[in-house]
C-alpha cells in the first residue's frame, strides 16, 4: 500500500471490519465489552506495525488474529485462579486452536454481527445506551464521533457506552438471537434504534457541522446490513425504504440561506434519483413479503411523493388511505392530523377540517405548532381569513424552531393585512 | 460521502477472464452491499456499442464507436462511505482479486468523490 497516512487507512479498515472483529470476538469470549477492548488493543498494534510494514491482504482476518491471540494472552495473565482459568484458556484454545483466523471471520451468515446487534439494542438496556452502544459497535464511531453527532460530551458518551456494557454483563445478557417468539419485539427495538439514529441526523441536516447529518448514512448503512442478514423480514426492508427515500430529499430540505423548504415547495431536481430508486425497490421487496407494517407503511407514504414528478402529480387519495392504514397499526394523533392534510388534498379542505376538528381536544396535540399550522391553511383555503390567521399566529407562539416562526408569522400577517 | 470508482484496463490477458474472478467479483460485490457501503455498480460494453457527443468551438459533432483508447473503461461503481480511504480500500480489494485470479491483468481503478447535500450545506 502506498500513499495515504496510514493512520487514516487503519481507520477506513477498521470502520469496514470493526462490527464483524468485535462480532466475531465477542462469540469467542462470550462478553461485549471484552470483545471490544481486545479489538481496541488489535487496532493498536495495526496502528504501530501497519505504517512500517503495510496493510495486510486481509486486514479483517488479520484483526482477528491478532486479537484472538490477545484473548488467550488475557485469560492467562488473568489467571489468578491459576488452575481454573486456565482450563477455560485451554477450553479456549482447544476450542479454537484449529480454526485459523479465516475462518473465526469467517461468518457466511453474519450470525455473530446479528447477534451483537440483538444485544447491542437489548431492551433492557437506555435508549442513550443502545445508540451509543450500536454506534460504537457496529457502526464503528469512535466514542468522540458518537458524541460529536448527538451534542453531548464525549465523557458523557463515553459513560453512556460503560454503563450499558456494565448492565449486559450484570444482567448476565448472553449474546445470542433471541428465541423465534421474542424476534418480533426484539426486531422492534434493533429498528427503532436504527431510525432513532437516522431521525438525529435528519432533523441537524440544516446544521453547520456535518458530522450530525452523516448519522443519517451511519442509519442506513446499519439497515442495509440489517437487510443482508434478515432479508425474509418485511419490516426491515420497509425501514430501509423509508430512510432511503427521506435521505434522497435531504439536499431539497433546506433553502440557500439554510431556511427549511416544505416537501410540496422542495426542487424535486434535486431529489436523488438513486437513493429513490433504492427505496421504490426495498418497498417492493417488504410489500412482497408480507403485510407492511409501521416503517412499511411510512416508506409507502413517502414513496407516493417520490413517484410525483409534481407536487399536483401526487396521489393524495393513495396517502389519506395509507394514513388510515397507518394510523390503525401504529394510532398516533400525529399521524391522524398527517391524515388530515392528505385527506383534505385529496377530497377538499372541509373534509380534512372536519378530522383536524375532532383532534383539538387532543391532550397531546396541544402545544404542537402544526395543529394550528395545518388548520389555518385548512381555514385559509376555505376563505376564513380571520380564524386563519390567528390560528398561524398560535402556531408561531409554539414552535421552538426560529425560522419556522418566521414561516408562520409571514402567513398570519399575509391574512390578516390590517393587524 | 458518495464516491464513483471507475475501473480501466491498462493490460489485458490473452486468456479471458477465468470463472473463479467472476465468482470473486461477485462475492467482493455482495460484501460490500451487504456492508452498506455498495450502492450501484455495473460492467461497461465496449465503445464499439457507445459513441461520443463533443462540443469544440461552438459545433456539435457525433461520433459512434468504437475508439482507440490506451486505458478501457470497463465498469464503474457507486459507493457511499465516510472516507476516502475507505473507498480506497474497497478498490484496493477489487484489484487484489485481479491480481491473484488474472495473471497478467493491469487495470486502473479511478476515485472520484460524488458532491452531495455535504457540499452545499
Amino acid at each position: 500500500m502506498t500513499g495515504g497516512d496510514p493512520n487514516r487507512v487503519i481507520e477506513a479498515v477498521w470502520r469496514i471490519e470493526a462490527g464483524r472483529v468485535i462480532a466475531g470476538l465477542a462469540r469467542l469470549v462470550g462478553d461485549v465489552g471484552l470483545a471490544e477492548e481486545l479489538a481496541q488493543d488489535a487496532l493498536v498494534i495495526a496502528l504501530e506495525q501497519w505504517p512500517q510494514s503495510g496493510v495486510p491482504d486481509n486486514p479483517g482476518a488479520w484483526l482477528m488474529l491478532t486479537a484472538k491471540h490477545r484473548a488467550i494472552d488475557l485469560l492467562r495473565r488473568r489467571s489468578r485462579y491459576e488452575q481454573k482459568l486456565e482450563e477455560v484458556g485451554r477450553d479456549q484454545e482447544r476450542r479454537h486452536a484449529d480454526v485459523d483466523a479465516e475462518a473465526a471471520l469467517d461468518d457466511p451468515f453474519g450470525d455473530d454481527v446479528l447477534r451483537l446487534l440483538f444485544t447491542a439494542c437489548h431492551p433492557i438496556l437506555s435508549t442513550e445506551g443502545r445508540l451509543a452502544l450500536t454506534l460504537r459497535l457496529l457502526g464503528g464511531l469512535s466514542t468522540e464521533e458518537i458524541a460529536r453527532a448527538f451534542l453531548v460530551p464525549e465523557p458523557t458518551v463515553g459513560q453512556r457506552i460503560f454503563r450499558a456494557k456494565r448492565t449486559l454483563s450484570e444482567k448476565q445478557i448472553k449474546i445470542e438471537l433471541p428465541p423465534p417468539a421474542e424476534i418480533p419485539a426484539r426486531l422492534a427495538s434493533v429498528l427503532e434504534v436504527i431510525y432513532l439514529i437516522f431521525n438525529e441526523g435528519y432533523a441537524a441536516t440544516a446544521g453547520t457541522d456535518w458530522m450530525r447529518p452523516s448519522l443519517c448514512e451511519d442509519a442506513l448503512r446499519l439497515g442495509r446490513i440489517l437487510v443482508g442478514l434478515m432479508p425474509k423480514e418485511t419490516e426491515v426492508h420497509g425501514l430501509v425504504s423509508l430512510m432511503e427515500l427521506q435521505m434522497s430529499r435531504i439536499a431539497a430540505r433546506t433553502g440557500p440561506d439554510g431556511e427549511p423548504v416544505l416537501l410540496l415547495d422542495q426542487d424535486r431536481g434535486r431529489w436523488d434519483r438513486l437513493l429513490i430508486r433504492r427505496g421504490l425497490a426495498a418497498l417492493d421487496r417488504a410489500e412482497s413479503l408480507g403485510t407492511l407494517g409501521p416503517y412499511g407503511l411510512q416508506a409507502a407514504l413517502a414513496a407516493c411523493h417520490a413517484r410525483a414528478l409534481a407536487p399536483e402529480e401526487t396521489d393524495w387519495e393513495r396517502m389519506a388511505a395509507l394514513y388510515l392504514v397507518l394510523g390503525h397499526v401504529a394510532p398516533s394523533p400525529v399521524v391522524e392530523l398527517n391524515r388530515a392534510v392528505a385527506v383534505s388534498m385529496a377530497y377538499g379542505p372541509a373534509r380534512g377540517l372536519e378530522i383536524v376538528e375532532g383532534l383539538r381536544a387532543e391532550k397531546a396535540l396541544r402545544d404542537y405548532p402544526q395543529l394550528p399550522a395545518v388548520r389555518g391553511d385548512l381555514l385559509a383555503r376555505l376563505g376564513r381569513t380571520a380564524e386563519a390567521g390567528k390560528e398561524f399566529e398560535r402556531a408561531a407562539e409554539l414552535t421552538r424552531n426560529e425560522r419556522e416562526r418566521t414561516l408562520f408569522r409571514r402567513r398570519a400577517d399575509a391574512l390578516q393585512p390590517d393587524k | 460521502m458518495r464516491y464513483m470508482i471507475t475501473l480501466s484496463v491498462i493490460a489485458r490477458p490473452d486468456t479471458p477472464p477465468p470463472g473463479e474472478l467472476m465468482e470473486a467479483i461477485d462475492k467482493l460485490g455482495e460484501e460490500a452491499t451487504k456492508a452498506g457501503a455498495l450502492l450501484d455498480n455495473g460492467g461497461l460494453a465496449p465503445s464499439t456499442e457507445g459513441a461520443r457527443v463533443e462540443l469544440v468551438g461552438g459545433k456539435l459533432t457525433v461520433t459512434d464507436g468504437p475508439f482507440a483508447e490506451a486505458k478501457e473503461l470497463i465498469s464503474y461503481a457507486l459507493y457511499q462511505v465516510r472516507s476516502k480511504e475507505e473507498a480506497v480500500e474497497w478498490s484496493s480489494r477489487f484489484l487484489k482479486i485481479h491480481r491473484d485470479l488474472w495473471p497478467g491483468f493491469e487495470g486502473e481503478a479511478a476515485i472520484h468523490r460524488v458532491y452531495g447535500p455535504e457540499d452545499f450545506a
